[in-house]
């Protein structure tokens, strides 16, 4: 009773009659609408990427076989990949994949931007040819790349034989080393259009004048490239190269497609061993341990790569 | 004199590196092209000349198909992808157009969330979602990968609209609204329209990026029935150790050839959406 009293008193239940609800006010205010906006994408991302997260993560810590019930084992899971020597292969193996073909497609792409700079004739189909490997979906053309390789019927084998240069070609997917080049090989091929286009992009903020006044202080042509050019594109580079190395080190289909992770788990990276412990071998929360080593080992390449570029 | 070294620098500065990427860009397509119309006999003859064809064949084009299920994976496929796309171009605007566009508690924090969930990878999220979706009752049905592919696409969306979102002016929204439009009607009225590019380039990528998925279709539609062209060619065509590299060509072109003419149609945009985070941001 004296609660009421004292609200009303407080102003609280008269404040109706001054200033009444309305609900079209209420939507009109920038918080309210947008809020009603954002819950259902972000309801449907708690669903969909919220849960499956948190739940891989928890279940990388228990021993969970597909059809059975999990058992927790704590740690269990990281200290049986630390004492496993395929585990460490597909670690070394992602590093140098991402590592490797990330150098050659920023400084192919880097290439092909400078050719695609200047002026001629049919430049805009010339673009849609170069960006071909990146549209097409990379099954389809990996497998054509499988069959580029295939050691006997091959095309780089048969161009081998018939020029002479060999009377057998390499077997490309065939040996660990080989194998190896061969992923990284069809890797570049896919994503060097991507970095060709962006830095072209880049190359066409740089302001003429820039390039002039250099002219003007006698600069030649590598002069202009390592003192206008390459300092302007630094930023696109970067953010690029940030952008491939996240997508690269995350690739499964190539390396699925080509060689399997094989032979003999040579080629496997964390993506494709994550997959075949868990879809293969059933090892659920095995493969949801190697599936989360991953952002650790992602953020120590990505951290390396920025000391990298503050040294230079 | 001066003539001559021009046209030199030409050569060496443009022409021949220009055909140096052209090549290796293009042979493979030129090699799936060139063994999809051999006849099997030409195919496996170890002294023909591997990019002559002497007997031009469609004989693996019609084997595709008329043995596999190769139309229903392209149906399949687009309708998957135009499915996804829809649902992630919703999605995607309506996370991107506050955070973009209006000031409330919290907006800022979210917006790099959104950032940072484009970098929750795939492969740490399929053992969940399989499990997921196998508790859903969704397994071998299209309904899995249209749910699932959103979540790959919204937050990139998201990401490249607030970009385009961003670069209207914040006046014309205020405008609209002191003549008495609604916050919605100034939404829908003036700003989406302004910013159809942005849409053109982000459905272009999701409808792509759908068109392309393997992990999810390779977990969730093991049916032939229910399968995307991707998993339909790797998974049918290669049966153990046999490769049928004819019909597996021809299926790989034909499966390239939608992406290729829809992406040469809008390459502009394309384009402009390829570099807009690179550039820009």
């Amino acid at each position: 009773m004296s609660k009421i009293l004292e609200a009303s008193r407080a102003g609280a239940l008269s404040a109706p009659a001054h200033r009444p609800f309305r609900l079209g006010a209420f939507m009109e205010r920038e918080s309210v609408f947008s809020w009603l906006m954002l819950t259902p994408p972000l309801l449907f991302l708690l669903a969909f990427l919220g849960y499956p997260f948190i739940y891989g993560v928890y279940l990388s810590f228990f021993h969970k076989e597909v059809a059975r019930a999990a058992s927790f084992v704590g740690f269990g899971n990281f200290v049986k990949l630390y004492n496993d020597p395929i585990f460490w292969q597909a670690v070394r193996n992602t590093i140098i994949f991402t590592g490797v073909a990330t150098i050659f497609k920023a400084s192919g792409g880097l290439a092909m931007a400078l050719v695609m700079n200047q002026s001629f004739k049919m430049k805009s189909v010339t673009r849609a040819a170069l960006l071909l490997p990146f549209i097409v979906p990379t099954v389809l053309s990996t497998v054509a790349w499988q069959w580029i390789l295939d050691p006997g019927m091959g095309l780089f084998n048969r161009l081998l034989v018939v020029s002479g240069l060999a009377t057998t070609g390499p077997s490309w997917l065939g040996n660990p080393t080989m194998a190896m080049i061969s992923i990284i090989m069809v890797n570049t091929w896919r994503g060097l259009p991507f970095f060709g286009i962006s830095i072209l992009a880049g190359l066409q903020t740089i302001p003429v004048d820039l390039h002039e006044s250099a002219t003007i202080d006698g600069a030649g042509t590598w002069g202009r490239f390592r003192y206008v050019t390459l300092p302007s594109l630094m930023p696109v580079i970067l953010i690029v190269t940030v952008f491939s190395i996240v997508i690269t080190f995350f690739d499964f289909q190539l390396v699925y497609v080509l060689t399997g992770g094989g032979p003999a788990n040579s080629t496997h990276l964390m993506a494709t061993y994550a997959y075949s412990l868990s879809m293969g071998a059933g090892q659920m929360g095995l493969g949801s341990a190697v599936a989360l080593s991953m952002v650790p080992v992602l953020g120590l390449l990505l951290v390396a790569l920025t000391l990298f570029v503050r040294k230079d | 004199m001066v003539g001559e070294l021009t046209w030199q620098k030409r050569l060496l500065g443009l022409w021949l590196p220009l055909a140096g990427f052209l090549v290796v860009a293009l042979f493979p397509f030129t090699w799936m092209a060139a063994t999809s119309l051999k006849t099997n006999a030409e195919l496996y003859d170890p002294k023909a000349m591997p990019l002559a064809i002497k007997h031009p064949s469609l004989v693996h084009y019609i084997d595709l198909l008329r043995e596999t299920n190769f139309l229903v994976w392209v149906a399949n496929t687009m309708l998957v992808a135009a499915i996804a796309t829809a649902i992630s171009l919703l999605l995607g605007a309506m996370l991107a157009y506050p955070l973009a566009r209006m000031r409330f508690r919290g907006g800022a924090l979210l917006a790099i969330a959104v950032a940072v969930t484009y970098l929750i990878p795939q492969t740490l999220l399929f053992v969940p979602m399989a499990d997921l979706i196998g508790r859903m009752h969704l397994g071998n049905t299209l309904t899995a990968v249209m749910l699932t592919y959103p979540t790959l696409l919204v937050p990139f969306i998201a990401w490249l609209l607030m970009g385009y979102f961003k670069t209207v002016p914040k006046e014309l929204e205020e405008q609209a609204m002191i003549d008495g439009a609604s916050r919605w009607r100034a939404m829908t009225r003036i700003i989406l329209p302004l910013c159809l590019p942005g849409f053109l380039s982000a459905g272009i990528f999701a409808f792509t990026l759908s068109q392309n998925e393997f992990l999810y279709a390779l977990l969730f539609l093991s049916k032939s029935s229910v399968r995307t062209i991707p998993i339909g060619v790797v998974g049918e065509l290669i049966r153990g150790d046999a490769f049928y590299w004819g019909q597996l060509m021809a299926g790989a072109l034909l499966g390239s050839i939608p992406v290729a003419l829809i992406y040469s149609f809008f390459v502009k945009y394309y384009v402009a959406g390829l570099t807009a985070g690179a550039v820009k941001g």
